[in-house]
């Protein structure tokens, strides 16, 4: 028998999430996978390993966990109160979880999505080529209390590490490639929503995100009844209420309602971990910038490993400070 | 459309960073339909370095590909020959479709938006209802939802638009209509289209050996039948439907 993660509780949108599937846009069914893949490449790092193993995405709030074995974690994403037995834990880190110990993930303190990665990978079985629930699609589930999900084997032995806190958790400028009915819109139009301060509305899940703003909607002429046509994820679809919605991991495949613009994948990450009522807007860039923001972002992964920082325990977080020697090797002064 | 956008087709556009997508047509025909089918089929065959996925729309074939890694820069031109090598819109449709035969529940509680669909239309329910039903239409491609058809072309009355607000959910098994076509839903899922018939068909069996059941090409009739009689097929994942290869 494998080792397990034990579930003791989990928030509302606790799920288990890779990289997602390939190969199944033709039947209807879209990517998925984690909603932050950054997140998926830092807790990779964390952990020196693969980032096509599977992970516990946690929308919001997290939940307590223990393991049946020593177990490393990584703690990625969205920056959320984490406790090891009682004593802090070092976000945007990695740490050893013992066999038995409690560990207890809260609240959101900023951003959406934190991550939780384990030694190994979570090793429930592929559906469909992935370990992704999909649960626009049905696939898979939300996590709940008892759930026990076996752990893959762990050959790496690093912990102790921490990565530098990255700057995507409280929305900003994301860039965007026109769409394939982007001309549709009228350039007033155009020009009004790169210049739109849109606020994240709470209406948000693994599908979309919903943004409001102060002034009118955006409409095209006649978009009601246009080819419905595919979509990908990052695409910026307008609905009839004039709303822009970004669509993400597990949007449909086609859809009919005009689209204003794609964002660049690299920039999904800061738009998943936006919170409700932060502020983003929205710049067209050429595709030569597209591609060069691509690069970037993959040198970016790339450099990730490199900018490991071994963690310095903080004294106040060290619950049994008393217990530690502290003055072994320190001398009396009259030896000789 | 504005005259501005009037192309001669088929046309090559980017899609995001990562796409390109070779569409036959600006809205659905059967042609751009068959064009789109047959040259996605000679894309896979042709297996080019780069592609990592293929899919069909109504009316266009969609790639996406690495746009930084080998073979990326290489198949747009590879595209054009490809689109050079003959007229697609005069492809055969795919080998091996199905006739099925679905019942269905028409309007009612179960499907409540009937009579304000056969109205958009300018017909009367029962109206609605016999030209729906005698229809026998084409799946034209699987998508939103996964295994979920697209199906038409209904004749010209229903070319009606979808709503400008979204239904907040429709079940599985839902018929919907708009812009002379329907579709039938896989998954429990808000939809700007219209309710108009309910099923008890599972297009989408992710436990099955074939998870999605039906493919382009395969054609549909919705047969009408009563609400108590439905229920009576609710076990059957084939929600009572028959099916028969086309020859």
């Amino acid at each position: 028998m494998s080792d397990l993660l034990i579930v003791h509780s989990a928030g509302p949108n606790v799920t288990v999430q890779d990289r997602g599937r390939s190969g199944t846009l033709a039947y209807g069914l879209s990517r998925g996978g984690a909603m932050d893949r950054l997140a998926l490449a830092e807790g990779a790092a964390l952990l020196h390993q693969s980032d096509d193993l599977a992970v516990l995405e946690m929308a919001g709030v997290g939940g307590r966990f223990e393991a049946t074995r020593d177990l490393r974690i990584a703690l990625t994403g969205a920056e959320m109160r984490a406790t090891l037995d009682g004593a802090r834990l070092i976000w945007g880190a990695s740490h050893l979880l013992p066999r038995g110990a409690v560990l207890d993930i809260g609240p959101v303190l900023s951003g959406v999505y934190g991550y939780l990665h384990v030694g190994g990978g979570i090793d429930t079985p592929q559906v469909l080529g992935a370990r992704s629930a999909h649960l626009a699609a049905g696939l898979g589930r939300v996590l709940a209390a008892g759930d026990q999900l076996p752990l893959g084997a762990d050959r790496g032995s690093a912990t102790g590490n921490i990565l530098p806190r990255d700057t995507r958790f409280g929305g900003g400028v994301v860039r965007v490639s026109p769409s394939l009915q982007t001309e549709l819109f009228p350039q007033d139009q155009l020009d009004r929503f790169v210049r739109t301060r849109f606020i994240r509305d709470t209406r948000a899940n693994r599908m979309g995100v919903r943004l409001e703003s102060a002034g009118e909607g955006f409409h095209v002429p006649g978009g009601l009844s246009v080819v419905s046509e595919l979509i990908v994820p990052g695409d910026i679809q307008v609905t009839g209420d004039g709303a822009p919605f970004v669509l993400m991991a597990e949007s449909q495949t086609t859809g009919g309602y005009p689209r204003i613009g794609t964002v660049l994948p690299c920039d999904l990450p800061r738009v998943a971990q936006t919170p409700a009522g932060a502020v983003l807007e929205f710049r067209f860039v050429t595709r030569e910038v597209a591609l060069e923001a691509e690069r970037r972002y993959r040198s970016g992964v790339k450099a990730l490993a490199g900018q490991l920082k071994p963690l310095v325990r903080d004294p106040h977080d060290i619950r049994d400070l008393l217990s530690y020697q502290l003055i072994s090797g320190a001398i009396a002064g009259d030896e000789l | 459309m504005t005259d501005s956008l009037v192309r001669s087709f088929p046309i090559v556009r980017s899609v995001g960073t990562d796409g390109l997508l070779v569409s036959f047509g600006d809205r659905l025909s059967e042609p751009a339909n068959r064009a789109a089918l047959a040259f996605r089929a000679a894309v896979d065959r042709a297996g080019w370095a780069g592609v990592e996925e293929t899919s069909t729309s109504l009316v266009s074939a969609y790639l996406r590909y690495d746009p930084l890694g080998p073979g990326g820069d290489d198949l747009r031109p590879r595209l054009a020959a490809l689109l050079a090598e003959r007229d697609w819109s005069a492809a055969e449709l795919p080998q091996g479709r199905r006739f099925f035969r679905i019942p269905t529940v028409y309007g009612t509680h179960m499907a409540p938006q009937l009579s304000e669909a056969a109205a958009a239309a300018g017909l009367t329910a029962a109206q609605a209802i016999a030209s729906i039903s005698q229809a026998r239409v084409r799946v034209t491609t699987i998508g939103f939802a996964p295994g979920q058809p697209y199906l038409g072309e209904l004749p010209e009355v229903w070319d009606i638009p979808r709503q400008s607000a979204l239904t907040p959910t429709v079940p599985v098994g839902a018929l919907v209509v708009a812009i002379r076509q329907l579709v039938l839903f896989s998954v429990t899922t808000p939809t700007g289209w219209r309710h108009i018939g309910q099923t008890a068909f599972r297009l989408f069996r992710p436990e099955s050996a074939s998870p999605f059941v039906l493919r382009p090409g395969d054609e549909a009739q919705f047969v009408p039948v009563a609400p108590e009689d439905l229920a009576n097929m609710e076990a059957d994942p084939d929600g009572g439907a028959t099916c028969a290869v086309i020859r």
